[in-house]
This record gives structure tokens, C-alpha cells and sequence, in this order.
């Protein structure tokens, strides 16, 4: 990626390691004689993992100048989105919502990745709403679908594509006042077929007090209308992952402020908007959230989002399609296990 | 030349000036009545204010009157306003300064552009401008007219959100509903949270687009041309300012040595009179301290002249529909009561298209006395 190279060298971010299997008994313990060498397998899966690299695929919700794909391009310090690409900001508000999305590699301390930002321009800016939330609905219906065609096939390929959905970003519209109806409505639909991650857009427009409160309200509202974002509750999977996650929990949403603009502010260059009161700055978590964000969702929880997405949301999807479809496989009767796959590392279960 | 007892002020002035012109009347002294008739009639506007809510209408409105009008505001969640429709809400206060008194109303319209179908939203507002257009219509047709009370909306404010690139559909379609009902004056609201440089984008951007679409914003009248050449530039710089980018604060903060009224940020404070943060000191002047008689004035000979006459063209044609319906055998046009209302209405008018005239010809005469 062009910009890292002008920013300070950071910690290089480890791969994760997938997750434990469940429902194993703990081994019985041996005593070792002497050194094996059963660690380095870590190291392994590490290189493989550099070798075949990340697909990642965000998709970004929101009214038509919320900063989207500016913050995208400020998360992945890339000209990653939309607006890289041949597209004006001139363009006109579509008349429905369309769904676009732009593909790049990105490269960081040897590790590739495949990096698909999915855009949804003429969200919430029509007239009447009713229903826009349909055409997202169904896009991520289909990407699971074309999964599950992948994943029965007889002759299957070694790593399926994953075009699914691993993360939606919502924008809410910092109003200070609540969460708008599009923005329940829209929640409420798809928090449970997706990891929907809700940011406060813009937030430089919100001094500290309003924005705690406008947190505090939006977080009672989503618990009142039952609505879940990611990291979901339910799929904590230990203590140390329970508490962790709540301090996520708390934090969100994140009040972020996007900037693709280097100022020059205490010495060094930072991203920042400059206003004739001030510069804001995007990675100063005093100004705003954005580095919150941006350690979560990449330096912590990327992977996790990949597996929430494949073992939960994904086989969701599928149960239902099994169901729907009496029991049969919806494609082909062959036997095939049923076993989570995990997609970019080799699976300790394999 | 005879002298009412009361103006003893103006006996002064004319006596005065008899040693010096015989040629001298005295009229010139009209505005000086008419200032402290005035003065002590009072005042009374209008303001009318638009836009989705969480775009600081209200902030707005405490600022430029540096009042508190919504302290006991409750603010619905999101939950409680999945049924709410547009609502029209009124808030009237007495403000006098310097012994001036002004009855402000502001006409509030919560719950526009705030649900998921919007189609239409800004039906409610346009009915309740008409009905108090239709209100001050039948009062004017009646009998008692000495105290007519005038609730027309002399000016909406629209708030148009800094978010977006430019005017959204639901901008365009409320403007297009209202612009020959009321003047328009459009707003981008927020605006500390664009740069200099996003701001006059976003300007251009919504310049363009009101053309655009042929929307009939509130246009500045054209300056005299006897006028300094200080107003001159003062009255371009104005009109090239718009749309204004305005920023609103019910808190007062400590910024350069003064306290403020302000916003206060990790990052700086932003000053909502402070000409290089936000135009509000140029709405504020252009509403309240240049333009608010012009405004009622546009309000009065412009766009309630429309009305009214939109809406005798009506009557007129369904008395004609109702009188071909009635009867299929051609009639001679009785003097049915209907018709004699017309009558006198038509006379009223011509009376008073005397009456400007008349004004007119005085108006001319001290012009050409003062040079």
C-alpha cells in the first residue's frame, strides 16, 4: 500500500490463529522427554498463510455523503474504494440502490490481501425508503449462495472464492439526537444475516458530551429493538474472549472522522481535516475513534469477523436452505461432511 | 394645513421650517410617524423552520434570538416515532429591544424527512401556510379589520445537511412545494464539520442546483443605486455567500480572551459569531437587521397576492361551472348573492389599487423634495 510508506514502520500485525475446535475433550497429558517440535507448527501455518494470503470483503451502508469510502480508504491507508476508480463525486444519487464493489491487493510485511470493498450508493436517499435495505439483503444471500454451489460441488476447487460478506459497516448520521428509523429498520434486518459493525460518521461535527450521550442513546436503543451487532454476545467463546469484547462492547459505536489529507501538526505528519479552529485529527483517540476502530476491526478481530461470518451467519444460511429443501441437499444428494471449513489457513481437523 | 393635536412634535418641525420656505409642507416628517407609530404598535414576524431533525434547527433559532425557546423539549426515540407524522408546532415569545418590540412566532415542523417514506412529507406545511393565508384573506374580506391578527409565515428557513454532496430529492421536492408559497431562504446547516474548501464546494454545488431545478429562492433586492459604495459591495458580498453555511450553540465559551457563544472541541472552539468560522453573523444581520421588513413586505405584495388571487380565480370559475351545471337553459346572470360578493370584492380592489397609487404619487413628490 502506497501511503504505509510514509508513515512511521508499525508493529506488523500477526496472522491469527484459528480458532480452537469445540466440543474436543482436553488430551490427556504426556510428559515430555525431550523437545519435539510441535510448535513450530505455528510457524507453519504462518508462512502458508503469507504465501496464500487474506480475501477480505467489507461492505459499507449509508447515506450518500457519510465519508464511506473515505474511511475505508483512511482504514486501509489505500485508495481502496469506490471513488478511486474512474467515479466522480458529480455522480448522481442512483434511483435504486445498486451494489458495487472494487477488488485490490494490498501488501503489508509479506502478507497479501485480496481487499473487495462492496459499496451500496442510493441507500436511504430517496424520498421514500421503503425497503432499500432489499437489494443488500439479497447481494448477501447470493454471495453465501454461491458459496454453498461451490462447497457441494463433486469436483470441488482447493480454496474457494469467498466473495461472502465478512464485515458491514453501518453510518449513522450524527444528529445527536437517536438512531433514525431507516437506521433501525435496516439493523433489525440484517443483523442477523451479517457481522454489522455500526460507526458514527463524521463525527468531528459532535463535541465530547454530545457524543457520549449520542453513544449512550444509540446503544439503549439497539438493546430496546433487540438488534445485535458485531461482536455478538452469544458467540464469545471464553472468559478471555467475554472480556475483551465487552470493552468493545462499551466503546461502540465508534465515532470516527475519515481524512485522506496529511497535515503537519506537533512535529509530524499526520491525517487530519483542517478547519480554521483547529485540525482534527484522525488517529489522535482524543479527537475521535478511528483508531479504535481501525485496531479492532484489522489489528484484533479480522479474522474473528471471517469465521463469525463462516461458521455462524454462512451455516445459518445454509441450515435454511437444507431445511427449506426437506432435508436434501438444495444441489446434489452426495454425501459431504458437514465440518467447519476454515477457509485460509490449513485446519488443525483436516 | 391643519394639525392634529397629538403630533405636537411635528408642529415643531413645520413652524421651524416656515421661516424658511413657505414653499414647505410638511410631509416629509412621514416616515418619523410612521416609525413611532411603529414603535408603538410593535412588531410581529414569522420565522418558519425546516429540515430532517438533528441539524440544529433549534440551536439555531436560541442564537440568532438568544433565547431559550425548547428548554422543555422531549426528544422521541427512535422507537416512539415510527408512527409520528409531520407535525407543525408554534412558539411565540415577545422580544423588545431598546424599546422596540417584536412578537416573534417560530413555526416549527418536527418528525419532516424523518421516516423511512417521506413521499409528501411537506403536505402538512404547505396546508398550514395556505390556512393562514386563507385565514388573513377572510379576515381582510370582513367586517372588523382594526385588529387583524396576521399569522402568515414571512420566512422559512430550510436546513439542508452538510453530509451530502449537494441538494437530496427530498430538498428539491420540499423547496419546489414551497417556494411560491413563502420565502425561502436555504441553509447548510452544522457547518463545523466541513473545511473552508468543502464548504464553498457544497455552496457552488447547491448554487447550481437551485438553478437547476428552477427553484425561487428568497432573492436580495437589488441595491439603490444612490447607495455608498461600501453597501454596494458589503450587499454583493451577501448575495454571494449564500447559500449561508451557519453554525448554532446554546453554550457560551471561554475562546481568545472572551466568552463566547461557542463550540468547544478537543481541537479548537469554533465561534458562532465569528465571520471566518460560519456565516451566521450574516444571516443574522440579513434577517433580523437588513431584510425582515422586506421579507413580510415579499410575504405581503407577493406571495399572498397569489394566494388571493389563486383563489378568486377558483371561486370565479366554480361560480361560473356551478351556474352552467345548474340550469341547461341559458340564463341571464341574476344578481344571486355570490355574485354581488364578487361585486363588492372587485370594488375593494379597485379602491385600493387607488389607494397605491395615491401613496405612489406622495412617495414621488417627497423623492423629488428631497433633491
Amino acid at each position: 500500500s502506497k501511503m504505509s510508506e510514509s508513515v512511521p514502520p508499525e508493529v506488523r500485525p500477526k496472522p491469527a490463529v484459528p480458532a480452537k475446535p469445540s466440543h474436543v475433550a482436553p488430551p490427556s497429558r504426556s510428559a515430555l522427554l525431550g523437545y519435539i517440535g510441535i510448535d513450530t507448527i505455528i510457524e507453519q501455518m504462518r508462512k502458508k498463510t503469507m504465501k496464500t494470503g487474506f480475501d477480505f470483503n467489507i461492505m459499507v451502508v449509508g447515506q450518500s455523503g457519510l465519508g464511506k469510502s473515505t474511511l475505508v480508504n483512511t482504514l486501509f491507508k489505500s485508495q481502496v474504494s469506490r471513488r478511486s476508480t474512474n467515479w466522480s463525486r458529480d455522480e448522481k444519487i442512483p434511483k435504486t440502490v445498486e451494489i458495487k464493489s472494487v477488488s485490490h491487493v494490498i501488501e503489508e510485511g509479506g502478507v497479501k490481501m485480496k481487499l473487495t470493498v462492496i459499496d451500496t450508493p442510493g441507500f436511504g436517499d430517496q424520498i421514500n425508503n421503503e425497503n432499500c435495505w432489499e437489494p443488500i439483503s439479497k447481494y448477501i444471500n447470493e454471495q453465501y449462495e454461491k458459496f454453498l454451489k461451490e462447497e457441494v460441488n463433486i469436483a470441488r476447487k482447493k480454496r474457494i472464492p469467498d466473495t461472502r460478506v465478512h464485515c458491514c459497516l453501518y453510518f449513522i448520521s450524527p444528529t445527536g439526537h437517536s438512531l433514525r428509523q431507516l437506521d433501525i429498520e435496516f439493523m433489525k434486518h440484517l443483523s442477523r444475516v451479517v457481522n454489522i459493525i455500526p460507526v458514527i460518521a463524521k463525527s468531528d461535527t459532535l463535541t465530547l458530551d454530545e457524543k457520549t450521550e449520542f453513544k449512550q442513546k444509540v446503544r439503549k436503543e439497539l438493546e430496546a429493538c433487540g438488534i445485535e451487532c458485531y461482536p455478538q454476545k452469544e458467540f464469545d467463546e471464553d472468559m478471555e474472549d467475554k472480556s475483551d469484547n465487552d470493552k468493545i462492547r462499551e466503546a461502540m459505536p465508534f465515532a470516527v472522522v475519515g481524512s485522506d489529507k496529511e497535515y503537519q501538526a506537533n512535529g509530524k505528519r499526520i491525517l487530519g481535516r483542517k478547519t480554521p479552529w483547529g485540525v482534527v485529527e484522525v488517529e489522535n483517540p482524543n479527537h475521535c475513534e478511528f483508531s479504535l476502530l481501525r485496531d479492532f476491526m484489522i489489528r484484533s478481530h479480522l479474522q474473528d469477523l471471517k469465521e463469525v461470518t463462516h461458521n455462524i451467519h454462512y451455516e445459518t444460511y445454509r441450515a435454511k436452505r437444507l431445511n427449506d429443501n426437506g432435508g436434501l441437499h438444495p444441489i446434489s444428494s452426495s454425501g459431504f461432511s458437514s465440518r467447519t471449513f476454515c477457509m485460509d489457513t490449513p485446519c488443525l481437523c483436516e | 394645513v391643519t394639525l392634529s393635536s397629538r403630533n405636537h412634535s411635528n408642529m415643531l418641525i413645520f413652524l421651524t421650517c416656515d421661516f424658511q420656505d413657505k414653499q414647505y409642507v410638511g410631509f416629509a416628517t412621514l416616515p418619523n410617524q410612521v416609525h413611532r407609530k411603529s414603535v408603538k404598535k410593535g412588531f410581529d414576524f414569522t420565522l418558519m423552520v425546516a429540515g430532517e431533525s438533528g441539524l440544529g434547527k433549534s440551536t439555531l433559532v436560541n442564537s440568532l434570538f438568544l433565547t431559550d425557546l425548547y428548554k422543555d423539549r422531549k426528544l422521541l426515540n427512535a422507537e416512539e416515532r415510527i408512527n409520528q407524522t409531520v407535525e407543525i408546532t408554534k412558539h411565540t415569545v415577545d422580544i423588545e429591544e431598546k424599546g422596540v418590540k417584536l412578537k416573534l412566532t417560530i413555526v416549527d415542523t418536527p418528525g419532516f424527512g424523518d421516516a423511512v417514506n417521506n413521499n409528501e412529507c411537506w403536505r402538512p406545511i404547505t396546508d398550514y401556510i395556505d390556512q393562514q393565508f386563507e385565514q388573513y384573506f377572510r379576515d381582510e374580506s370582513g367586517l372588523n379589520r382594526k385588529n387583524i391578527l396576521d399569522n402568515r409565515v414571512h420566512c422559512c428557513l430550510y436546513f439542508i445537511p452538510p453530509f451530502g454532496h449537494g441538494l437530496r430529492p427530498v430538498d428539491v421536492e420540499f423547496m419546489k412545494a414551497l417556494h411560491e408559497k413563502v420565502n425561502i431562504i436555504p441553509l447548510i446547516s452544522k457547518a463545523d464539520c466541513l473545511t473552508p474548501n468543502e464548504v464553498k464546494k457544497l455552496k457552488d454545488r447547491v448554487r447550481d442546483e437551485i438553478e437547476r431545478f428552477g427553484i425561487k429562492v428568497y432573492q436580495f433586492p437589488e441595491c439603490d443605486s444612490d447607495e455608498e459604495e461600501e453597501f454596494k459591495q458589503m450587499d454583493k458580498e451577501l448575495k454571494e455567500c449564500t447559500p449561508f453555511a451557519v453554525i448554532g450553540s446554546n453554550t457560551v465559551v471561554e475562546a481568545r480572551g472572551q466568552r463566547v457563544r461557542g463550540r468547544l472541541y478537543p481541537w479548537g472552539i469554533v465561534e458562532v459569531e465569528n465571520q471566518s468560522h460560519c456565516d451566521f453573523v450574516k444571516l443574522r444581520n440579513m434577517l433580523i437587521r437588513s431584510h425582515m421588513h422586506d421579507l413580510k413586505d415579499v410575504t405581503c405584495d407577493v406571495h399572498y397576492e397569489n394566494y388571493r388571487a389563486h383563489c378568486i380565480q377558483e371561486m370565479t370559475s366554480k361560480l361560473a361551472q356551478d351556474n352552467r351545471t345548474d340550469s341547461p337553459l341559458p340564463l341571464l346572470p341574476l344578481p344571486t348573492p355570490d355574485v354581488e360578493t364578487e361585486r363588492l370584492i372587485k370594488m375593494k380592489d379597485e379602491e385600493l389599487k387607488r389607494m397605491q397609487e395615491m401613496l405612489e404619487k406622495m412617495q414621488q413628490q417627497m423623492h423629488e423634495k428631497d433633491q
